[in-house]
Parts: structure tokens; C-alpha cells; sequence
């Protein structure tokens, strides 16, 4: 089981409450689990009912079983401030620095080196110890970017090892990409059952491949309950209507003769029944693509009144029961 | 849940129409912005469409990575030049073209533009410019912008549709020019480049001492190797760094003039709303031209006057009936406890369902299915209206244009076409807005 879960996903496919979820799963039986945004959104805040998170990790749920999840936004201003203080012991020169702008720099103006910071500061904290030498979290978890760019995200450190050929940054790029590419770290990518989704999950496995980055699964998230056979359906579709609109009539839903409440139902009710129908057609055809790509791949439910902490608890109990100890996640 | 409670507040919220928008020789400019997911891409793509086919000389510019566009539209090949689209109906004298933003390609072209041929080379081969223009997070956005000035500039269209990139960093772009400013007047450029500039060791004296401080630190931190390669980089870029700040100082003008109209798209889901509400209010921040937000993939029912709980109820009769009757089971209907369907995990693969009890579904059965799928949908509708009006309730002079869901997904300009017309007919998905249907009776029966 890697201790650094890296999820993405594309866009809407809820990749933070799968995020959240799994660092809930993976706290289990006394384990601690640090949840780690990157993106500033303040998604796990809202996700846990809490006030923003600041820079700090912060202790925001407690698992069943006792363990525990610590939560932290990276900011990578503060991230660079930290390192330039616990690398070089530069405090001093870090605050001259940004009075300068070149801390501003460093975190806009030149955008690869916020996802520097930002991937380093996660590795540090699957590597940091204890004073026993215990590992400080047994598993970090990372809301990670986007499917269309967490390759160059993870990746931007061998970047850096590349530009800078030697010297400090050069080795501390070494040492984030040796974890990143380690079975210490798995990337999953959260889809829908849809063609858009399941199209660049598929894309963005192989560049995950290309890089030579861990693939861990495959989560399809928000998968509808079905509610309808469609075959029966089919049958009900066709010479059937008279019958069906007897059967509603019959329910207590009006007079079933032409123009009656009941009959009137049944166009409608059909024709949302087509489109289930059509729904889950196109469900299976991208059930198929995902098998081909040849990964373990997890269901999580529709939550039909949306997402809330207890729907969050009910993912996590979800997901727990596929990442038994010893599994592959 | 009575249905004509929960769509009353959303009788006030003003209605986009996008007909006009699109016929009106003023708009030049329409930008999609909103979080990832919701569809934004084949909004500008339909808005193209739809343009195009009014009558207008249109380009839709897309920044996402992602090929989507170019799928939608039928196009393979996605340069960084507009390829005019086939296929449009051109009848009323509009066209359309479609281009994806290549990153690296359009930094390269403003370096060969703007820097004589020693000083492009000198740029183009430097390490440090490869690693940025290959487009870290950011880069896409000053690009964007830039392409979108450029295309202005050619003058060849009379309309430029924007797609932005899919995240809330999509916004970043209107910050462009003033990271660039305050960042070229800063002291941190001198302090790069002073080393660059007056070259070895004499020109050192002419540094304070604070300065050569900062330089022995940077040095210490990056190497002095890659110090060098960002100075030369630096030093490099200078002169086009300037015109870069004007040329973007200009397109944020550009952005705010009245010819430019912001679409905020967004699906009617809580994350994604509040997203919509976070680019609403930095526009306006921006004091950006807003013109409305774009919900797609509402979802709408030919029965709102059957509520969820009495289509539940009815379906439960129909159990009762049907277990006396035949004493089937339910066969026909999986998961009867739609009232929580979630409190079914992870459904069954698909395959099964036994064949031999198919063709024993009772009637009963069937509608009973049926109105267990109404009630669901009924649930849907419900919250999406409870998500939408708490948007309404923060930003109620926003105007609103629905998008109906379609069950499958957009990949050929029949779709783009589809989604458009549901576009400009928006009103028409207002979910629950004809309670009063089941008193009719001059309903036509097909």
C-alpha cells in the first residue's frame, strides 16, 4: 500500500471528496493520514464543514476505529519561505527576498517552481519522521490537479534536476522525484461514466506510463443506482401503453381513457425512461473502455441528495472495504 | 416536496437571451469562464456554431489541453492558426473558424516577433525559456491572452469566442499584465540581471552590498549554473517583456470595453455553482463586462405535477397489486428503495438480470419501474433547484440562461447545434413551471 495517494481527475468528477474520502479509509485502526490540497480552492474546508484551512496541518476528522486525518493547504509562497529556512537556514534572506518581489516571482511569474514547491512540500511529508523515527503520517493523500495536467505536475521536478544541473535545488529535485516514482506513491484518476471523462482518464494513464509515474486505480465516482431493466423496458415501450396507463390509473394516478391524468403520464414516463435507457447504454460502452485499460478500478455511489459529511463518511466506508490491508490501492 | 414551491424563487431571476447577444454587431468578444467539468468548452464551441450560422464571421479560440474542441467540431488538427470549420451552414453569410492555443508555439512566435534574429536565438535555445514556454500551470494563461489580442489585432473576424482554461486559475489572465508590471518594476529583475549586465567581477563594486548578499544567495540556492541561464534568460527577454506588458495592459482594456460579454457556465451542482459565484464576483471586482451565467445540463421532466412522493406511493401500490397477482417478485425492477438510491452501493455490473423472468414482467412491474425512475428524477430536479436558488439568493441580478441535459455526450456539430438551440430557447427547461397540466385536457396524445 503506497503512502502517497495522489487523486485527480478530470474536472467534476469529484476528485476532492474521493480525495477525502480515501484519507478517511486509510485512517483506520489508529493510522494517520494527512490530506494535502494544492490548488487554493479550499475544497476540503467545504467538504468538512470547517472554516479555510490556513497553512498548517491541522487535525479536522477523527476515523472510525480512532485514526486520524490532518489536513493542509499548501501555499506555496509560505512553502518556499519554509524551505529557504529549513534548507539553507535562510529566514532572514527569505523575508529580503520577498521584499524584493522574488518570492512573488518565484510563486507566479514563474509558474513551474509553485508546482516545485508544491510536490515537495507533500514529499516532505511522506518522509518526514518522528523522534522515535516513526513515520509522522502513515499515508498523505493529495487533491492533486487535473487529469490533463498532473503528469507535468508530478513530473516538473525531473524539469528542474534537468535546469539546474548540480547544486541544492538540483538534489533536492532528485529526492521528490525518487518518491514520486517509487511504489511508495500511486496516482489514481477519478472518472465519470461518461465519454469526455473516460477519455482523458485513458490519456492520461498513458502519460502517466511515459513518465514512468506509479498508476494506481481507476475510482469511477458518481454511479448511478438502476433502477429499471432496460429490456423490460423495451417491452413496456411498444404495444403496451394502454396497459401501462391501466396500471397507473390503477395506482390512484387518474383516469386512464385518451386525455385522462394517468394516460397523460405515460408519454413522459416514457420518454424518461428512453433516456435512462440510452443512459445506461452509454454507461456500459464506457464500462468497457475502462476494462481495457487494464487497471483495478473502484465504484463509488451517487449520492442522490449530494455530497454532505455523512455522505462523505458513507464513501470512505465505501472505499475501505476495497482497500482491505494488503490490497493494491 | 410540493413543486411549485421550490421553482417560485426563480420567478424573479432575470433570463439570458443569447440571440441577441450573438446577432448584435457590438459583441466581439464573448469569454466562457467556470469551473472544470460543466461543459464549457462545448458551450463556446455551440455559441460558435450558433453564431456562425446567424451570420457572423466567427472564431472560437479553446485553451484546454484536452482536444475536446476538436472533437466536437469534427477537426482533427488544432494549430495554433484558426481552420475555418466544415460543415456550417453558411447561408446567412457567417462562417466559422475553431483553434486550439499551442503554448510554446505562440511564445515562440512573440520572441521571433519581438527580438532581432541573434537575441531570438539566444532565447529560444535557452534552458530555462524550453522549460517555461512548454507550458507550466500559468503560462497557458498569459498566452491565452495574448492569442486573443493577436486575433483582435488581425481584425479578420468580427466575433471571438474565448474558452478559458479549466480552472479557477482561469482568471488568472486578467492578473497578467499586473504580475508582469510589478514584476518588471520591481528591484528582483535588477538583482537578476545586474550580474548579467555589467559582467564579471568589476562590475561586482557597483553592487551594495545588500545586492551582492541577495545574488550570493540566489546563486547558493539555484546553482550557479541555472543562475546564469535565468539571467541570460532574463537579460534576453527584457525588451520583449516590456512590449509583452503593453500588448496585455491592452487586452485587459480589450476585456473591459463594452464590446466584450463574460459568460459564467456552470451545471447546477454545489460545487460547481460556487465556483460561478467566485467568478461572478471577481468580475465584477474587475468591473468586466458580465452578461449572464450559462447552467447546463439542467435536468427537466414531461410529468413535474407527479411529485416523487406520489409517483413512490403509486409504484408501491402497484407492488402490492403485483405480488397478489402474480407473485413475480420484482424481477423487472432492481433496487425498489429508490427513495435513498444511494443506499445501494456500487451497483451490479450490468450483465445481470436473469433472462428467464424477463418476458414474465407484469405491467404492474413495468410502471412501477417507471415510477420509481420518475421519482428519482423528481429528486434531481429538487436539488438542482435547491442548489440553484442558493445562487439566486446570493446574486439575484444575474441573468440565466438553462441548458437542457442531454443524455448522451456532444461529438459532432449536430450536437453542438442541439445544445445551442436549447441554449437560446432557455426558458423552456424551467423545471416544474406548468403545475398546472394536470387540469388540463386539450393536451394532444401521441
Amino acid at each position: 500500500m503506497s503512502r502517497l495517494q495522489v487523486v485527480s481527475g478530470k474536472g467534476g468528477t469529484g476528485k476532492t471528496t474521493v480525495a477525502a474520502a480515501l484519507a478517511l479509509a486509510l485512517a483506520t485502526e489508529g493510522k494517520r493520514a494527512l490530506l494535502v490540497e494544492v490548488e487554493g480552492r479550499q475544497g476540503i474546508a467545504q467538504l468538512f464543514e470547517t472554516e479555510a484551512l490556513p497553512y498548517e496541518e491541522r487535525k479536522i476528522a477523527v476515523a472510525p476505529g480512532g485514526g486520524e486525518v490532518y489536513a493542509l493547504a499548501i501555499d506555496a509562497e509560505r512553502a518556499l519561505l519554509d524551505y529557504l529556512q529549513m534548507f539553507y537556514k535562510l529566514g532572514g534572506a527569505g523575508r529580503a527576498l520577498k521584499k524584493l518581489g522574488a518570492i512573488d516571482f518565484a510563486t507566479t511569474i514563474a509558474p513551474g517552481l509553485r508546482d516545485v514547491l508544491l510536490t515537495g512540500k507533500a514529499c516532505e511529508a511522506v518522509r518526514r519522521r518522528d523522534k522515535q523515527n516513526r513515520y509522522a503520517y502513515d499515508y498523505v493523500v493529495m487533491d492533486a490537479p487535473p487529469t490533463g495536467r498532473i503528469t507535468r505536475f508530478l513530473n516538473v521536478n525531473d524539469e528542474v534536476a534537468g535546469l539546474a544541473r548540480f547544486g541544492p535545488i538540483h538534489n533536492q529535485a532528485q529526492a521528490v522525484m525518487r518518491v514520486l516514482k517509487s511504489p511508495e506513491t500511486a496516482v489514481h484518476l477519478v472518472t465519470l461514466l461518461e465519454e469526455m471523462p473516460v477519455q482523458e482518464t485513458a490519456d492520461g494513464i498513458a502519460e502517466l506510463h511515459a513518465a514512468e509515474l506509479p498508476v494506481g486505480n481507476v475510482i469511477v465516482n458518481m454511479v448511478r443506482p438502476h433502477l429499471l431493466d432496460e429490456d423490460a423496458l423495451r417491452t413496456a415501450a411498444g404495444e403496451r401503453r394502454a396497459a401501462v396507463a391501466k396500471a397507473l390509473s390503477l395506482a390512484g394516478l387518474g383516469g386512464a381513457r385518451r386525455g385522462g391524468l394517468a394516460e397523460r403520464l405515460v408519454d413522459p414516463l416514457l420518454e424518461q425512461a428512453a433516456e435512462h435507457a440510452e443512459r445506461v447504454e452509454l454507461e456500459r460502452e464506457q464500462r468497457a473502455v475502462l476494462a481495457r485499460l487494464d487497471l483495478a478500478t473502484y465504484e463509488l455511489p451517487l449520492l442522490g441528495e449530494g455530497m454532505d459529511l455523512a455522505g462523505l463518511y458513507r464513501l470512505a466506508k465505501e472505499l475501505r472495504t476495497r482497500i482491505a490491508p494488503g490490497g493494491t490501492a | 416536496m410540493s413543486v411549485s414551491a421550490t421553482d417560485s424563487s426563480m420567478d424573479a431571476t432575470p433570463t439570458l437571451d443569447i440571440d441577441p447577444l450573438l446577432d448584435d454587431p457590438a459583441t466581439r468578444i464573448i469569454v466562457c469562464c467556470g469551473a472544470g467539468g460543466v461543459g464549457k468548452t462545448t458551450t463556446a464551441a455551440a455559441l460558435g456554431v450558433r453564431a456562425a450560422e446567424r451570420g457572423r464571421k466567427v472564431v472560437v479560440l479553446t485553451i484546454d489541453p484536452a482536444r475536446r474542441l476538436a472533437q466536437s467540431m469534427g477537426i482533427d488538427e488544432l494549430d495554433n492558426t484558426p481552420r475555418r470549420v466544415k460543415g456550417i451552414d453558411e447561408s446567412a453569410g457567417g462562417e466559422l473558424s475553431a483553434m486550439m492555443l499551442d503554448m510554446k508555439r505562440t511564445f515562440d512566435e512573440i520572441v521571433e516577433a519581438h527580438a532581432d534574429g541573434e537575441r531570438a536565438r539566444a532565447i529560444l535555445e535557452n534552458p530555462f525559456y524550453q522549460s517555461l514556454s512548454a507550458g507550466f500551470a500559468g503560462t497557458q494563461e498569459y498566452m491565452a491572452m495574448e492569442k486573443l489580442g493577436q486575433l483582435r489585432a488581425r481584425d479578420e473576424w468580427d466575433l471571438i469566442v474565448v474558452d478559458t482554461p479549466p480552472s479557477r486559475s482561469a482568471l488568472d489572465f486578467l492578473d497578467a499584465p499586473k504580475r508582469l508590471g510589478s514584476f518588471l518594476d520591481g528591484k528582483f529583475i535588477r538583482v537578476l540581471m545586474a550580474p548579467a549586465k555589467v559582467g564579471g567581477r568589476a562590475g561586482m563594486k557597483f553592487l551594495n552590498v545588500g545586492m551582492s548578499m541577495m545574488t550570493g544567495t540566489l546563486s547558493k540556492l539555484m546553482g550557479g549554473q541555472l543562475l546564469r541561464d535565468v539571467q541570460t534568460f532574463v537579460a534576453a527577454m527584457d525588451t520583449m517583456f516590456g512590449g509583452f506588458r503593453t500588448r496585455a495592459d491592452a487586452t485587459y482594456r480589450l476585456l473591459q470595453a463594452p464590446g466584450t460579454a463574460f459568460l459564467v457556465v456552470a451545471a447546477p451542482e454545489r460545487d460547481a455553482l460556487r465556483e460561478a459565484a467566485y467568478f461572478v464576483e471577481r468580475l465584477a471586482a474587475e468591473e468586466m463586462p458580465f452578461a449572464g451565467l450559462v447552467l447546463n445540463r439542467v435536468h427537466g421532466s414531461g410529468a413535474p405535477q407527479l411529485s416523487a412522493e406520489r409517483a413512490l406511493a403509486a409504484a408501491e401500490n402497484l407492488d402490492e397489486a403485483g405480488i397478489v397477482d402474480q407473485g413475480a417478485g420484482h424481477a423487472g425492477v432492481r433496487d425498489s428503495s429508490a427513495t435513498s438510491p444511494e443506499s445501494d452501493p456500487a451497483p451490479d455490473d450490468t450483465s445481470e438480470g436473469e433472462s428467464g423472468t424477463r418476458a414474465a414482467h407484469s405491467v404492474e412491474q413495468l410502471t412501477a419501474g417507471l415510477l420509481r425512475l420518475h421519482a428519482e428524477r423528481m429528486h434531481v430536479l429538487a436539488r438542482e433547484q435547491r442548489t440553484r436558488d442558493r445562487f439566486t439568493a446570493l446574486h439575484p441580478e444575474v441573468a440565466v440562461a438553462e441548458v437542457a441535459a442531454l443524455p448522451g455526450d456532444v461529438h459532432d456539430l449536430a450536437g453542438l447545434r442541439a445544445i445551442a438551440d436549447r441554449l437560446a430557447a432557455s426558458d423552456a427547461v424551467e423545471p416544474g413551471a406548468t403545475p398546472d397540466e394536470f387540469a388540463r385536457s386539450d393536451q394532444p396524445v401521441g
